[in-house]
């Protein structure tokens, strides 16, 4: 009996260590955005913000092109998620509800083109751009990531239209509507959480991107987010406290939908496994 | 690209833990038509005009000298494979392959033991602790890399990082004032740490997902026929999960492989040659010294490289896609 209880002592604290080891950074960046520099330039750290302020936050935005930044990078996110969740509707539900000739070979196009790195790919995509005259504009950072989205977009979904129970599908169909229509009207509703988990996912990938952006945009006022807060670190003598301050503000909205659909796609993976 | 974004978990949704009776065919599957391919060829006109030409160009750039002066007459001057056996006469070009290579054994093992050990801790923990395990591991996933570099940076500034204290505080050394990227060493040590404290989530929380798969009735039987936690371990868990585990290594590989952001940033967008990867430097041939057409020709390289890496993962994914 005491072992057994030892035993859990000991687990539990292996886990506590792990905990902090990975979340510290987190906490870290959190803790400095609200510290003051008295705190934050301490000879011995400090380890809880015990005077918290709001200044980092209200230097980091003040920075210039924030504002702009927020903007583009939410302009960019919302035109390549409605075009990329239109296109992988279409080509999920070609791939969950029907076989067809050439099928594997989509499967695997999909499959293969995410294996490439998009970082080669800069080049040529810089060049065909400028070429273009598009470099410099936000209609070709949203072209550029469509690419690298929609293949994983096409991929979940089709997962979660094949999570709809194919008895539904076959009882409408003896009430007497038309294939198609049934399959619409029965699948649409079904699969609304997962094309809201699909582009939340689909926001994450562009909001995160950052080396795409940085080439292809020039113009400080015309970049995304993670390039305005990339550029915050390039600075020499680094101002640490607006800079965790913009770190969480970037980080923010990620974490959020992330924590929000985590669970969904968690499940996706065990519903995966036991389906037969 | 998609290194360790969130996203990734949509690579694997269905991994399957353990192999199933081949299904039925599926009677109400619809009869095609031309339907199926009007639905996918919006995203192959996508896919191909975004992907196929860029890369068909990067070939064709590959073969031809395309300079600044180039640049600015958006045509390249052929010069056929002469950027390719510049680079393979090049010892530095060897290099650099070299320690691509290297540096993606290093990141994807060290990935792989400390994911699978994390998920097998998961396994023996209460439920309490599990969620707190869960959510601390979900919120480093979340964190985008360009937020991950500017806290690590800061964690290991030379005046005021908290890791020079703690090291010194815990007589590991004299860390005062350390600058870690002084030794290349000690450089590729923060930037495999970065990495692959980034990647440890998505492999644990896959490889648990699996792990909770594992039918209860073999681990009880194997445990009663006395077989001690590492046969069971051995010769129960990593067969059944074997799936999950190829994928996920293959991942990781094709991810470690290409890693660029994490290097670029920690490195102010300068770094030495003795941090330049395949990507990197593909990346500063072309756009810092203005050689595209070598550039293309070493990110080709990479490329073909990563392909073969791939067969392994597309096998295993179409072998799912084959199953519905």
């Amino acid at each position: 009996m005491s072992s057994k209880r030892s035993r859990r002592i000991f687990f539990n604290g292996l886990a506590l260590a792990v905990f902090a080891v990975m979340v510290f950074p987190v906490y870290w960046m959190v803790s400095t955005a609200f510290k003051p520099g008295s705190e934050i330039f301490a000879n011995t750290p400090v380890w809880f913000p015990y005077h918290p302020t709001l200044s980092n936050f209200g230097d980091a935005i003040h920075r210039p092109h924030f504002w702009a930044d927020v903007k583009n990078s939410l302009v960019i996110v919302c035109a390549v998620v409605l075009m990329s969740l239109v296109l992988a509707f279409l080509a999920a539900l070609a791939l969950a509800k029907f076989r067809f000739y050439g099928r594997r070979a989509f499967i695997v196009l999909i499959i293969a083109v995410q294996m490439i790195p998009l970082n080669a790919l800069i080049i040529p995509i810089y060049l065909v751009l400028s070429k273009a005259n598009r470099v410099n504009t936000l209609s070709g950072v949203i072209v550029t990531y469509l690419t690298f989205v929609l293949p994983f977009t096409i991929w979940t979904l089709r997962g979660f239209m094949l999570g709809v129970p194919r008895d539904l599908e076959e009882a409408s169909q003896v009430d007497g509507t038309t294939r198609f229509g049934a399959f619409l009207r029965i699948l649409l509703p079904l699969i609304g959480p997962g094309l809201v988990a699909t582009s939340i996912f689909a926001f994450i990938q562009a909001w995160n991107e950052y080396i795409m952006a940085a080439v292809l945009l020039h113009d400080p006022s015309k970049q995304t987010l993670t390039v305005w807060l990339a550029s915050f670190t390039g600075d020499r003598g680094t101002a640490w406290g607006p800079l965790m301050a913009g770190a969480t503000l970037t980080a923010l909205p990620v974490v959020i939908f992330f924590v929000a659909v985590q669970r969904k796609i968690a499940f996706g993976l065990t519903a995966g496994a036991v389906r037969g | 690209m998609s290194s360790r974004s969130p996203a990734a978990a949509a690579a694997v949704p269905e991994a399957r833990v353990i192999s199933r009776r081949p299904r039925r065919p599926f009677v109400s599957r619809l009869q095609s038509g031309a339907a199926p391919y009007l639905l996918i060829l919006p995203a192959c006109v996508v896919i191909g005009a975004v992907l196929g030409y860029p890369l068909y160009f990067m070939g064709h750039l590959s073969l031809e000298h395309y300079g600044l002066f180039q640049l600015i007459r958006h045509k390249g001057e052929w010069i056929g494979v002469k950027n390719y056996s510049q680079i393979f006469h090049d010892g530095f070009f060897w290099h650099v392959v070299f320690r691509s290579l290297a540096f993606t054994a290093a990141a994807v093992s060290l990935t792989m033991v400390f994911g699978t050990l994390i998920a097998l801790l998961l396994v023996q923990l209460g439920a309490k602790m599990r969620i707190l395990l869960t959510a601390g591991l979900i919120f480093v996933w979340a964190t985008p890399v360009v937020v991950a570099v500017a806290v690590w940076s800061w964690m290991i500034d030379f005046e005021f990082g908290v890791l020079n204290w703690l090291l010194t505080y815990l007589h590991v050394g004299n860390f005062n004032h350390h600058d870690w990227f002084a030794s290349t060493l000690s450089g590729w040590a923060v930037i495999t740490s970065l990495v692959v404290w980034g990647a440890i989530p998505f492999v644990t929380l896959m490889v648990f997902a699996g792990l909770t798969q594992v039918p209860k009735e073999l681990v009880e039987a194997a445990t009663t026929d006395g077989a001690s936690p590492w046969r069971i371990f051995r010769d129960v868990t990593v067969p059944l999960l074997k799936p999950i585990f190829v994928i996920l290594i293959s991942l990781s590989i094709i991810w470690d492989f290409q890693v660029f952001n994490q290097i670029w940033l920690l490195l102010d967008g300068q770094p030495p040659p003795q941090y330049f990867t395949m990507s990197i430097y593909a990346f500063t041939t072309s756009f810092q010294q203005s050689q595209y057409g070598l550039g293309s020709a070493i990110a080709l390289v990479m490329v073909v490289i990563l392909l073969i890496v791939s067969f392994v993962y597309i096998r295993e994914m179409v072998k799912i896609g084959d199953a519905e």
